[in-house]
């Protein structure tokens, strides 16, 4: 049965405020509400609701429709009561004769330039316009257009005499996803106000005054598309008429109903209302009471859906016995107990660690904790790794030092506290968008920031937003700027020593200092190797010491290097050295690259940890394991994503059951990708599409999106959230049924009805989940671990009064060149990103309008570096590793500095991973993806491998057809 | 795993514990590699000290013998 929320929307016309209480009278109802509340809101909250069009509770009131007028006692006029704070014993009437009048006159002005096309218009039954025309009761519209005096409205194209109307407007349907229609528009400015409160893009603007005033997205000239506009959707949202409207609603009508659910996209984890008519997905919508999202979108999570219903999608099992064959469609049956014969057949031959599997950290925690168990109580061993190693797994390590737990410390709502904000290696703004959105409203509030990043990232100038400082740091060096920057701190004496003696080891603290106080790791000794001008790095170093509550966020421009653990660490030094932990607005916070990274981390899924970040060789947790699932677990660790890889060169390893995951474009060094997968006798893909990955694979079951399963997310905050099924598997299953079936297959004898009781067996399992179960989400929408009889509602901070790992320690982070080295033969360097619209590999995302944005990877390059190889903007050029070499066009920006060039690694065909190399992080295996030294050059088109490797992948792709 | 590519692993830890305070580096990377490596990957750099680890910084093959000293197999 599905889960059907019916989630509680009302607007309340103005944002909620937090002062003291304030007791009022309103249509003769006493009301208590907080000091700086409108009398709107306050209203609201009584049940009253004043008619309003302008205002809406996600922005501040602006006071423009005059419909929300009320008269108060003592006062002259008829107030906005959006506009109006609360007093103490005012006394309000928002229904008087006097009111209404002016609300009807209002009204009727508003509908005297407005079609009266309603029920054929897209909002019809979804507009505010309507409503307010019904609850002030107009029934009449008494103004005409002058005899003689041309057309006074901006509706209609043409008079009745055939001459164009110089005040209508086209339609604008250049966003694929939405379209604008200014002769709907009421200037209401709701979506200007979307644009620059919400999203902080200021794309929007109301052109013109008076009657001519327009709604205007960019320049004179621009359209939807051609303008700054991000497609988050805010504006749509925002649009009380059908002016700004979702294509879908234009094409399939009005919702009936939603169900609440968790993005499939980035860590942020936004929470969506998945809009259905029927059993058919209307639209996503952003769910106000997300705890992480509050209420809005990117243009990913709002619209990139429609990959669930691409025609490349997979929906029936498929299986072959040799890589050069076609893949033949099987039924279920077939396919589960071919693949399991296979798996148990290598291990019979091979030995029971020849096999293993990939979690997926795009799956729900549900799935992600079968897969491990399948590996470690049904195969019998502990191969079992995630993609989190390729992106996070130097958090695991370095956090688990230095505070003693492996995640973020703190809520996304902590950065309305924050003053300082420091941003490392990570792009918000196109990576973790909406969280971008709330950095940028507190950054337009006041709070400083500073990046540190290789490249100019938006955030470092875009509108109203511009950081304090950017060190723009020599790819491969974070861990002497984290270094300097924490040098300055300790010897200009900017420590917060009340901190340190209190809540971390004082002992690892000194010795720290001492290190750190060494002249060799001062911005001016180290930035001959950094390239950070040393004023700007102690300037930088001061205001995070001193502005206030200091908060760092962090990516992947972190973790993925050779030194990605000691950047970590060293980041958590820098928090503890300045006392920055604890409570809000503070704390260290790694933004998570997939939606279920953390998820993924926490269950277990890597090769030496059971579920709660505990290591196997612990006989106390293996026993837990060992009773609850009546089998021996392996004392030894297994094998990570690299070493199977390594493993299968070899001939050691030789099946691999891999879900939710396409290794061989998102995993460095292509070709050694390819070798290992080309060695592997077993190869599993669990996907929804014939991935790059499935090129080398033998048995193919196909996937269901998070649109039809339930289960759990898990984001970068620690929040579990739910996901609920919309619409039933197109496959016919959920994953986690299809790994069960595998491993029943396989002999497991698994019986789990529903994720639900698989959430029983993690709560019980697995000490920080104890508390978590589906009746707590239900209740509270989402709870943050550790969650148990400690924390029976979860942690929103942690580390408040002592470290999870009792003192905090600091740890020496000395520098070490990486040695991916740059040289005669390859003198740049190549660091990797990603790109708003698109959203890791791209599989998903590719499949959706998302590529008018960005339909193929480019690779930026400083005009200089491009001018003595003789490149122009958009030539072909042959991008060249040690590794390999691809071929993609240039972009020639001023955002990378001379001597590093960029590119994002979202399609197939470029195949950036080509070039990356198989250096990693010391702790923990992550692969270097941000450090390549490569030479460009001008390029005449595709390379050989380009196109060998398309042939190979198209050869590999052919499906049989379906026996009659 | 190519011994060049395991060498330059083992190296990498190495040079993390040699810059941390305290005489125990090599235990401290012995219990890092028994901690994060699969046994087959053990076994390779065993196989490589035996055979004169070439290329291993000492403190690596100190910690080998460490290892070989106290990791008991499961």
């Amino acid at each position: 049965m599905k889960d059907l929320i019916i989630p509680n929307d009302r607007d309340m016309g103005t944002p909620a405020k937090t002062g003291a209480p304030v007791t009022l009278e309103i249509d003769g109802m006493a009301v208590t509400v907080p000091e700086g509340t409108s009398v709107l809101r306050a209203a609201a909250e009584a049940g009253i609701q004043i008619p309003k069009l302008c205002a809406s509770d996600n922005l501040e009131a602006f006071g423009s429709c005059r419909l929300c007028v009320v008269e108060i006692e003592g006062r002259r006029g008829t107030p906005a009561s959006c506009t109006t704070p609360v007093t103490p014993g005012m006394v309000v009437h928002t229904g008087s004769s006097k009111v209404r009048k002016i609300r009807k006159g209002v009204m009727e002005l508003y509908i005297s330039d407005h079609p009266l096309d309603c029920l054929t218009c897209s909002a019809n039954g979804d507009c505010e316009l309507q409503d307010m025309a019904g609850a002030v009761g107009l029934r009449d519209v008494r103004y005409e257009a002058p005899e003689n005096g041309g057309m006074v409205n901006h509706f209609e194209a043409r008079n009745t005499s055939g001459e164009a109307n110089p005040e209508w407007l086209p339609k604008d349907d250049s966003n694929p996803y939405f379209s604008y229609d200014p002769s709907k528009c009421i200037v209401c400015n709701r979506c200007v106000r979307a644009c620059e409160e919400v999203q902080g893009t200021f794309a929007l603007t109301i052109q013109g005054r008076g009657f001519d005033s327009r709604v205007s997205a960019g320049n004179a000239g621009d359209d939807f598309l051609a303008s700054d506009c991000v497609s988050c959707g805010a504006c749509v949202q925002a649009c009380p008429t059908a002016t700004l409207q979702e294509k879908s609603i234009i094409e399939m009508g009005t919702p009936d109903r939603s169900v609440v659910t968790t993005c499939a996209y980035c860590g942020v984890g936004c929470s969506f209302k998945a809009e259905m008519n029927g059993d058919e997905l209307v639209r996503m919508v952003p769910y106000k009471h997300g705890k992480a999202n509050r209420g809005h979108s990117c243009v990913k999570g709002r619209f990139a859906y429609g990959y669930a219903h691409h025609k490349d999608r997979i929906l029936k099992p498929m299986i072959r016995d040799r890589i050069t064959d076609p893949w033949r469609e099987v039924e279920w049956d077939e396919a589960l107990s071919f693949a399991a014969s296979k798996m148990r057949g290598l291990q019979e031959t091979y030995g029971k660690k020849s096999i293993g599997v990939i979690t997926s950290s795009r799956c729900t925690n549900e799935e992600t904790y079968l897969v491990q168990k399948l590996a470690r109580a049904v195969f019998g061993n502990n191969n079992t790794d995630t993609c989190a190693r390729v992106c996070h797994s130097p958090t695991g390590y370095g956090l688990g030092q230095t505070f003693g737990t492996s995640a973020g410390t703190q809520d996304f709502d902590s950065v309305e506290q924050t003053d300082v904000v420091v941003v490392i290696g990570a792009n918000p703004t196109d990576g973790h968008p909406v969280f971008a959105s709330r950095l940028k409203k507190r950054l337009r509030e006041g709070a400083k920031l500073i990046v540190v990043d290789p490249r100019r990232i938006d955030l470092v100038k875009s509108a109203h937003v511009a950081a304090s400082h950017h060190l723009p740091l020599r790819p491969g060096t974070n861990v002497a700027v984290v270094s300097a920057l924490a040098h300055v701190i300790v010897t200009e004496g900017l420590i917060n020593e009340e901190f340190i003696r209190a809540r971390c080891d004082w002992d690892e603290f000194q010795h720290y200092a001492e290190f750190i106080s060494n002249p060799r790791h001062s911005p001016e000794a180290t930035a001959m190797l950094t390239g950070v001008d040393p004023a700007e790095l102690r300037a930088a170093a001061r205001l995070f010491a001193t502005g206030g509550n200091g908060s760092i966020y962090y990516g992947l421009g972190v973790t993925e290097h050779s030194q990605g653990s000691t950047t970590v660490m060293g980041i958590a030094n820098l928090a503890m050295l300045t006392g920055n932990m604890g409570r809000p607005g503070v704390g260290v916070n790694p933004l998570r690259g997939q939606n279920n990274v953390q998820g993924a981390c926490d269950m277990g899924s890597f090769p030496h940890e059971l579920p709660g970040y505990r290591h196997v060789k612990g006989p106390e947790v293996r026993k837990v394991f060992e009773e609850a699932w009546d089998v021996q677990i392996d004392a030894e660790p297994g094998l990570r994503i690299p070493n199977m890889l390594d493993a299968a060169v070899d001939g050691t390893f030789k099946g691999l059951y891999c879900q939710g995951e396409d290794i061989l474009q998102s995993d460095p060094d292509t070709k050694h990708v390819a070798a290992g997968l080309a060695a592997m006798e077993c190869i599993i893909v669990h996907d929804l599409f014939l991935n790059e990955t499935a090129n080398y694979a033998h048995v193919f079951l196909p996937g269901s999106t998070f649109l039809e399963k339930d289960g759990t997310f898990t984001n970068a905050e620690r929040r579990i959230n739910r996901v609920r099924k919309v619409i039933p598997p197109l496959n016919g299953y959920a994953d986690w049924e299809i790994t069960q079936m595998l491993a029943n297959a396989m002999g497991a004898g698994w019986t789990y009805a529903h994720p639900a009781r698989i959430m029983e067996e993690i709560a019980a399992t697995t000490p920080s989940f104890a508390g978590v179960d589906y009746a707590l989400l239900e209740e509270k929408g989402s709870v943050q671990w550790p969650c148990n009889e400690a924390h029976p509602e979860g942690m929103p901070l942690m580390h408040i009064d002592a470290f999870m790992r009792g003192k905090g320690r600091f740890i020496v982070t000395e520098y070490v060149a990486t040695d991916e080295k740059t040289g005669p033969r390859f003198p740049l360097l190549l660091t990797t990103g990603r790109i708003l619209s698109q959203y890791n590999v791209g599989a998903q995302t590719r499949r959706t309008d998302n590529v008018v944005w960005h339909e193929e990877d480019l690779l930026e390059i400083h005009p200089h570096d491009a001018e003595v190889r003789g490149l122009k903007d958009g030539d072909w050029v042959r991008l060249a590793s040690r590794a390999g070499e691809t071929t993609l066009r240039a972009k020639l920006t001023d955002r990378v500095s001379p001597g590093v060039v960029y590119t994002t690694f979202h399609h197939p065909d470029t195949q950036a991973n080509v070039i990356t190399t198989d250096y990693s992080d010391w702790a923990t295996n992550c692969p270097e993806y941000k450090v390549t030294a490569v030479q460009i050059s001008l390029s005449n088109g595709p390379t050989d491998w380009q196109e060998d490797y398309a042939a190979q992948a198209a050869q590999a792709r052919r499906i049989l057809p379906a026996a009659e | 795993m190519s011994p060049e590519k395991m060498v330059h692993m083992a190296n990498q830890i190495a040079t993390f514990f040699k810059t941390q305070p305290g005489g125990d580096q090599a235990a401290r990377i012995a219990a890092h590699l028994t901690d994060y490596w699969e046994p087959r990957m053990l076994d390779q750099l065993h196989a490589h000290v035996d055979a004169g680890g070439k290329g291993l910084d000492d403190l690596v093959i100190a910690a080998e013998t460490e290892i070989v000293k106290t990791h008991i197999r499961a």
